[in-house]
């Protein structure tokens, strides 16, 4: 297997510059230090020679600029994907939120995202250099010697259960095609239901009462491309800037989970984001599996088109009291 | 005789073409259910927006009720349909969260079932009224 | 200047609990950190920066300021504000305890905040010094010395012990209440402490970084720059960066309607969001371009013109760590500084 870094990605985008099949190219740009990794849109061969970085910290899903950026470029946009971000854009496709003809999509292989954060919690602080792939060499200020760590030790939470390595979408590939994966994805929530509802209460106090409201987790998320969110529209009656009381964060989190199911693909985009480490994938991720397990097995960005499960319905579906009171006999 | 008796405070959102009539129906035939109950009237179930829900225990509710056609009855064809789905999810979130399951409840009643809109809601406020006050769902302003 | 066992140091909060109540910055659970009551228990975070700076604690992200009822003709008008006295704030770094000086300039000149003075007053700030940066620090760059944090009393992590140093009257009363547990000490490990935080200082990846080219009287020549576009490009218009902030300041006043009554409240708001500062003629920045640059010229340029050159940075790099896309005020100042509009 041919191992993909990002000379080839420079190479390719370099080589579809110059043949004029794309205008631009969206990537992500090399920063301070080897983590700080930022999304760019490069215009010509030398940016793309010095800035273009693909790294362990390429998180950021960069099919939801596509919704802004493509409407400032003439032609086609050369935008690199992840398998988990060709869900993404595919749901975009469905939404009419990107027109199809003026991308032009390179999937590329992703092992797993690394979390900075379970970096410095690993090794301390005075992060100056973080190599490798598999297996990641970190640089201290504070140690002679470097640190060693396993990446899958210290990869983002969204990624410990990667639903798929295969890209739902592209135009071209870099490397080899990969499998939908058997992600147990869902093992966390059921856990979670598992609890009693006093254990469940506390646990998502302790969690949601951390938020900021920052609006992070809905400003990443590919699927909330509302040109006006209702949270920030004053005759809405939920517009809030800050987490005022309890209310406010379960109020907005509820929502805003609410408001993408059927729409998210579980790209795991709020949680990297958030500033205060709140597993919020949980609650999408819950609605995912309600939905498969009521209305039948769904992916939000599997193909372009079709209908989501809240958005369709049948004679015999089960009322709400159902659903609960099986879950009960299932524990 | 019982003093300050507890009372909850039920949100029942009724649709126009059944269960407000329904309502109304309960009242002519002097069917008895309790006055905690304050319904409002939406067009459809359809209508009911999942913020609606969390906005009625903001301001105050132990339970809120949304009451619709029965399946395949829908005045507008199948808001009822989209409904069942959406109030299924959106329950299901609130439990997962903590939220006492019996706060919220979805029922079927036709215009012509005033006995079963008043059985429902008595079954209701006595469900809620077990569990007492809201505290999981309160907004702290609105309680001052 | 005096000392005790650093390993006893909860026998110091609990003293100080029994007195006032005491904030500092503690473990939330999952490797973050932030400022808290302290009660029997809690732990003392060993890392470097809360993720929220302390100025929560003069300046909260929300507050309730006044509460209003009609009654037919009368309103009734509640003054809200809860006056909970003398506190006491451990482990305040020297960029946060820097920053609160930048905050006292915004809430303490006329007309004064008496929602903020009451509470900077009723303080008292113990810093403590960094032995340990991180390399997103660059405090240096807007000549805060580590080494010396300052505050009512400041603190150092020298070997086995914590060494404190009364800086002002308040200080002293604090090293008081502690005065039992704690003896008189001299300054030979503090100076052999602040030594090495210098050599560290001095070896910070951001330790070149330098304000050339920013403060007062700059704006014609930044303003107009062509590099904000690229800089901005990848903004997603959350308001991470001034969440975190320990020097931002902005804030919204709102009503809530409570159905019983109005409450006013006021909260943070950010420069980052679409409807920031929005008016009845709309908004006065429609881009996340101008947005973005209304930020940092805020902090490096307009808040230096009107403030005797200090700039609005505290150089605590919470936002390169909270950044979700890593865009941050070192990378703007990088790619700005030292250079002329042509």
């Amino acid at each position: 297997m041919q191992k993909i870094t990002e000379k080839h990605l420079a190479e390719k985008a370099k080589d579809l510059l110059s043949q004029g099949k794309v205008s631009a190219v969206l990537g992500w740009r090399r920063g301070e230090f080897d983590y700080d990794v930022t999304p760019a849109l490069f215009t010509d061969a030398d940016e793309i020679e010095n800035g273009l970085v693909y790294n362990c910290f390429c998180g950021a899903n960069l099919s939801k600029y596509l919704v802004s950026k493509i409407r400032a470029v003439e032609g086609r946009m050369l935008v690199f994907l992840k398998p988990c971000d060709t869900y993404s854009i595919n749901q975009l496709f469905t939404e009419h939120r990107v027109d199809r003809e003026k991308v032009y999509i390179v999937g590329i292989p992703c092992n797993g995202m690394a979390d900075i954060t379970k970096i410095r919690n690993a090794v301390g602080e005075g992060i100056t250099g973080v190599s490798g792939d598999e297996c990641l060499r970190v640089e201290t200020l504070y140690s002679d010697e470097p640190a060693e760590l396993c990446l899958a030790d210290v990869m983002s939470e969204r990624c410990v259960n990667c639903k798929s390595k295969k890209h739902v979408a592209y135009d071209e590939l870099l490397g080899d095609e990969g499998e939908v994966l058997d992600s147990h994805r869902f093992d966390e929530v059921e856990r979670i239901e598992r609890m009693s509802p006093d254990e469940r209460f506390a646990f998502w106090q302790r969690e949601l009462s951390r938020c900021i409201r920052c609006n992070a987790c809905r400003d990443a998320c590919p699927a909330c491309t509302c040109e006006v969110c209702v949270f920030n529209n004053p005759a809405s009656g939920v517009e809030s800037k800050a987490p005022v009381n309890e209310f406010e964060e379960k109020m907005f989190h509820i929502i805003r989970a609410f408001h993408v199911a059927g729409r998210c693909t579980d790209c795991g985009e709020c949680s990297r984001v958030c500033p205060q480490n709140i597993p919020l994938h949980l609650l999408n991720r819950k609605l995912i599996k309600d939905m498969n397990e009521c209305y039948g097995e769904y992916q939000a960005g599997e193909a372009v088109g079709g209908v989501s499960p809240l958005t369709d319905y049948t004679a015999e579906d089960g009322e709400p009291g159902d659903l609960i009171r099986r879950r009960d006999t299932d524990a | 005789m019982q003093v300050n008796e507890y009372k909850p405070l039920i949100v029942a959102f009724c649709c126009n073409w059944c269960s407000y009539a329904g309502a109304d129906l309960a009242g002519n035939n002097r069917a008895d259910y309790p006055a905690e109950v304050k319904i409002i009237r939406v067009p459809c179930s359809c209508r009911v927006n999942p913020t609606f829900v969390l906005k009625a225990f903001q301001r105050g509710a132990d339970g809120v009720i949304i009451c619709g056609c029965h399946p395949g009855d829908c005045h507008y064809t199948s808001g009822n349909y989209y409904t069942r789905r959406r109030m299924a999810m959106l329950f299901s979130m609130l439990d997962y969260l903590g939220i006492e399951r019996e706060r919220t409840r979805l029922e079927w009643v036709s215009a012509a079932e005033g006995a079963k809109f008043a059985a429902t809601m008595r079954d209701f406020v006595q469900k809620v009224a077990a569990l007492g006050e809201n505290k999981r769902l309160e907004d702290l302003r609105c309680k001052k | 200047m005096r000392k005790c066992l650093y390993k006893d140091i909860h026998k110091i909060f609990a003293r100080v609990a029994e007195k006032m109540p005491l904030y500092i910055p503690a473990k939330t659970g999952d490797e973050k950190a932030e400022y808290k009551k302290w009660s029997e228990g809690d732990e003392l975070f060993e890392g470097l920066n809360t993720v929220k700076s302390p100025k929560d604690l003069f300046f909260p992200q929300s507050e309730d300021l006044v509460r209003f009822k009609t009654e037919g003709k009368n309103i009734e008008i509640t003054d809200v504000r809860e006056d909970k006295g003398p506190f006491a704030v451990f482990g305040v770094r020297a960029c946060d305890a820097k920053s609160f000086e930048v905050l006292d300039r915004v809430f303490l000149t006329e007309p004064r905040d008496s929602y903020y003075a009451s509470r900077r007053e009723n303080a008292t700030v113990v810093t403590l010094a960094c032995s340990r940066p991180s390399e997103t620090c660059f405090c240096k760059t807007f000549g805060i010395d580590a080494g010396e944090p300052g505050g009512d009393v400041s603190a150092w992590i020298a070997g086995d012990d914590i060494v404190f140093s009364a800086n002002t009257e308040k200080g002293s009363a604090f090293l008081d209440i502690i005065g039992e547990l704690t003896e008189e000490c001299s300054c030979d490990a503090v100076d052999r402490e602040k030594e090495k935080i210098a050599v560290i200082m001095e070896r910070l990846p951001l330790s070149d970084l330098t304000t050339d080219g920013f403060g007062g009287g700059k704006t014609e020549d930044l303003f107009n720059r062509a590099e904000w576009a690229e800089l901005s490009e990848a903004c997603l218009g959350c308001g991470t960066c001034t969440f975190v902030c320990p020097t931002c300041q902005c804030y919204d006043i709102k009503d809530f309607k409570s159905g019983n009554g109005v409450v006013r409240y006021r909260c943070w708001d950010s420069c980052m969001y679409s409807e920031f500062t929005k008016m009845a003629h709309g908004n006065n920045r429609l881009t996340q371009k101008e947005r973005f640059r209304q930020r940092f010229m805020h902090k490096l340029v307009y808040y230096p013109e009107n403030n005797d050159g200090l700039y609005s940075c505290v150089g605590c790099g919470r936002c390169l760590k909270s950044c979700p896309v890593s865009m941050n005020i070192v990378k703007v100042m990088k790619k700005l500084g030292g250079k002329k509009n042509d």
